[in-house]
């Protein structure tokens, strides 16, 4: 081995030469994936403070399969000095809380952005605002050898209208022609989950895709929590503990746990005999590892709550499927938090039934599946969601999915979200999860079938009526040529009766739960 | 109906409605019931020798969604007979049909409408003759009769001779319901074929057997069938039916005797003296004529009247169990092959000799 040279390399370059792994392998790829990081990085500018998004995404074909993307959000904005970090050196910003965003670094944009420099030589032009007087742009390269940013140009000018958000534009080299059903289909899929977000984008083609906002009404943004004991590792309990300023080992578990105070911390440290008053700082590595395993055992720790979740809920849900398909019937739900491995995990689920949904063949199944807000396009048939669908007995709540227009739509937002790849497209099937989808979308399939029930039953008592309603002033009139007198007998007495009668067999019908 | 007039139907028809209206004002869903028609309601009476039907009562009921259709049809059927009654006019089961499309009374098919007339019938213990509404004419009647007719008003009291056409008459209302006037015949051939009525005709057989002649191509309609029930009670006349010798034929021939199970609502038309003199199953040996194989379908048919109460008889019986054994049909036509006055000349003869000795 004494020949071999080894060198650290940095991050930047480590994504230069993986960048399969994070789904730019061919041009098509790329193309989705950068469009797709750089509009959930405006969405999270706008979500996490509460601002109703306005985001405008322009991709211009400049030839040679080289194409320019400009998007545009009125989000929070990145503060002056701190752009060229964030836009061009990969892994800024790490931190040690969890809170449910789309990525969690905002490593996708910098990869993307990257991914252009290295594809096009050219740079990355970011304008900023946080809405005070003055407006910035800067244009950037990545040092790739060295990770860090390089300022070809900036500039600073007044900012009369206080404008507030960011314009990033950059070139790359891509394939929309054969990436467009994709791209085209995560902005409507996109949509759906946010019916509060103005979402425009012109295509090379000059093609406008609009979706307009529907309502004003926001979920809650998701707030910062601390790592719960369940889903640490020692790197991270390594890590934390450099961070902390803590003098004791009780003190450095209450203060930097979620769900953990000093009541908590010292039984714990009790049960693993661990000296409560010792020095974080001094802990053995032996000590360090005993801590950290018995603490992903240990079930006394309270449950990790949902406050840093931002479930979309069952309102918005039912509008955004409404807005885009129209649907006869939707039946939404949400599920209470659950966790896996210490990460907390919300699933909302809807069915919806008729309308503009289509009828598909078995296996083109309408599912839309989403994990924090994100669409996801790929590999539906190795999904858990996929999994359950093919598991529950739909004839049992009266559903053929090879003959009835349905349509699933399940999310899940956690903290982090069990993707099995890399590329955000597919969830793993952790049994916690797979069990929350089985009953959301129980829940909903019940629903369903009791509106089938109600539809036929008042379809049959509507279509007795109409019949009775033809025939019964017919036969009054008949009866009257008959027994040769004037006028015709009143029929509405006997009319009254059967929609009397109608109603009665409606409320009969009204289906009790299972 | 031969004798009276069909005016006597307006009070049952109006008794009807009337009843229908006082159950629409007082609240109530209108119900009638009336003859069940199903097979398993349709007797052979041994008395009056033909069919007829039990106690079963099929309702009728405007509550019950399946019914209130068919009451409205019927409703209508009879509003539409008390408008021909009570203004002397006709129609045929076809013009109702056509006719009905006007009011939105939906019949799928004309069968439809027929079965409806047939309820009417049943209700009314009446026959739709009675309601001047008639199949489509197609029977014919040649020979010496004169006759006076009754109906309609324009030819009330006008004479008529059924001799006169040498095509036939048409056996329409007006003749099935004439009076007799005068008669030289003594007998009546009642023809399946036209073919053979024209022979019969040609070889002035109404002079030579001095018989009267009808043609009632095919199964005989109710009119025909009246008619000849007429002249065998009021004439006295015996009446010999000559058909094809297949089970078809001799079903058409069972039909006037006995009459037809479609019609067990109904009285008096059958004629229970007739006799078919042929042509027999046994008649194709006899005769050496020329014959065909039987279907399936006629193999199918023959078992089907082997059980029937009104093939009960001896003769009967040997006539299906000989075509059973033959396996062979033939035509009245066939004679043709033994010359063309064959049939008058050397058949007729025989068989009524043959029937004259039977009985």
């Amino acid at each position: 081995m004494s020949g071999e040279k080894f060198k650290s390399i940095s991050a930047a370059d480590f994504f230069y030469k993986n960048k399969e792994i994070a789904g730019f392998d061919n041009p098509v790829r790329a193309t989705y994936t950068i469009m797709r990081e750089l509009v959930e990085n405006a969405l999270d500018a706008c979500e996490q403070y509460s601002i109703l998004p306005e985001v405008r995404v322009k991709l211009i074909d400049e030839g040679n399969s080289i194409y320019k993307l400009k998007v545009e959000d009125n989000g929070i904005g990145v503060p002056y000095e701190q752009v060229p970090y964030a836009f061009a050196q990969i892994l800024f910003g790490s931190k040690y809380t969890l809170r449910q965003s789309r990525g969690i670094f905002g490593l996708g944009g910098k990869m993307a952005i990257l991914y252009g420099q290295i594809t096009t030589h050219s740079t990355v032009k970011v304008m900023s605002s946080t809405g005070g007087f003055e407006k910035y742009s800067y244009e950037l390269n990545i040092n790739i050898q060295e990770n860090r940013p390089v300022i070809r140009r900036k500039e600073v000018g007044p900012n009369p209208g206080r404008w507030r958000g960011t314009i990033v534009q950059f070139s790359f080299e891509g394939d929309y022609i054969r990436a467009k059903p994709k791209v085209v289909e995560y902005f409507k899929q996109t949509s759906i989950l946010l019916p509060y977000a103005n979402i425009l984008f012109v295509d090379p083609d000059g093609v406008l895709y609009r979706f307009d906002r529907i309502t004003d009404v926001m979920p809650k943004p998701a707030e910062e929590v601390q790592p719960h004991p369940h889903g640490i590792d020692v790197e991270g309990v390594q890590r934390m503990i450099n961070a902390s300023r803590s003098s004791t080992v009780l003190d450095f578990m209450a203060n930097n746990f979620h769900r953990v105070g000093i009541a908590t911390a010292l039984n714990f440290l009790k049960s693993i005999k661990i000296e409560p008053q010792a020095n974080p700082k001094t802990l053995q590595s032996k000590e360090l590892l005993t801590l950290v395993s018995r603490m992903k055992e240990y079930d006394e720790f309270q449950p990790p709550d949902a406050q840093c979740l931002s479930p979309i809920g069952t309102d918005l849900l039912k509008a955004g499927i409404m807005r885009e398909f129209r649907p006869e019937f939707v039946a939404v739900t949400q599920r209470g938090a659950s966790a896996y491995s210490g990460y907390p995990f919300i699933v909302e689920a809807a069915i919806a039934y008729g309308g503009n949904i289509p009828i598909t063949p078995p296996d083109e199944m309408s599912v839309f599946r989403y994990a924090n807000k994100i669409p996801l396009l790929y590999d539906l048939h190795s999904d858990v969601a996929m999994k359950v669908i093919k598991k529950i007995n739909w004839q049992r709540y009266r559903l053929d999915l090879s003959t009835m227009p349905v349509a699933f739509f399940i999310h899940i937002c956690a903290t982090k979200v069990p993707y099995k790849t890399v590329g955000k497209e597919y969830i793993a099937d952790r049994p916690e999860v797979e069990y929350e989808i089985e009953w959301a979308l129980k829940t909903c399939a019940r629903e369903v079938k009791m509106h089938l029930a109600k539809k036929e039953k008042a379809s049959i008592v509507q279509r007795r009526l109409t019949v009775f309603e033809k025939y019964l002033p017919l036969i009054s009139r008949f009866a009257t040529e008959l027994a040769g007198v004037e006028s015709q007998p009143n029929v509405e007495k006997v009319l009254k009766r059967l929609q009397t009668h109608a109603k009665e067999v409606e409320q009969r019908s009204t289906p009790q739960a299972e | 109906m031969q004798k009276r007039l069909n005016k006597e139907v307006l009070p049952k028809l109006n008794e009807l409605g009337t009843e229908i209206y006082r159950q629409l004002e007082g609240g109530e869903f209108p119900r009638i019931k009336l003859p069940g028609r199903t097979t398993s309601n349709i007797i052979f009476n041994e008395e009056l020798n033909q069919f007829i039907l039990g106690d079963q009562k099929a309702v009728r009921s405007a509550s019950n969604i399946k019914q209130i259709r068919s009451l409205t049809q019927l409703l209508w059927v009879a509003s539409f007979a008390k408008r021909l009654v009570s203004e002397g006019k006709s129609s045929t089961l076809r013009d109702l049909y056509y006719h009905s499309l006007n009011y939105g009374i939906k019949f799928r098919e004309q069968l439809e409408s027929d079965d409806t007339v047939a309820d009417l019938e049943a209700l009314m213990t009446e026959p739709r003759e009675a309601f001047n509404i008639f199949p489509k004419e197609r029977s014919a009647i040649f020979g010496d009769l004169s006759i006076e007719y009754t109906t309609p008003e324009t030819h009330k009291g006008k004479k008529a001779n059924l001799g006169s056409n040498p095509d036939g008459v048409m056996v329409g209302l007006s003749v099935a319901q004439a009076d007799f006037l005068s008669c030289s015949a003594n007998k009546v051939f009642v023809i399946e074929k036209n073919a053979v009525f024209r022979r019969f005709i040609e070889e002035r057989v109404y002079e030579k057997f001095n018989a009267l002649l009808i043609d009632t191509a095919g199964q005989a309609p109710r009119l025909a069938r009246l008619l000849i029930r007429r002249l065998n009670l009021e004439l006295g006349l015996p009446v010999y039916l000559l058909t094809d010798a297949d089970p078809w034929g001799m079903h058409i021939a069972m039909v006037i005797i006995r009459g037809s199970a479609n019609a067990a609502h109904l009285r008096e038309l059958t004629t229970s003296a007739a006799r078919w003199v042929g042509l027999w199953a046994t008649d194709i040996k006899r005769f050496n004529l020329p014959s065909f194989p039987l279907t399936k379908l006629d193999e199918q048919r023959i078992r089907l009247l082997e059980w029937d109460m009104r093939y009960r008889d001896f003769e009967w019986q040997s006539e299906l169990q000989e075509f059973k054994k033959t396996k062979r049909r033939t035509e009245l036509e066939s004679f043709s092959a033994h010359g063309l006055t064959a049939i008058v000349e050397k058949y007729l003869p025989k068989k009524l000799k043959m029937i004259a000795d039977m009985s």
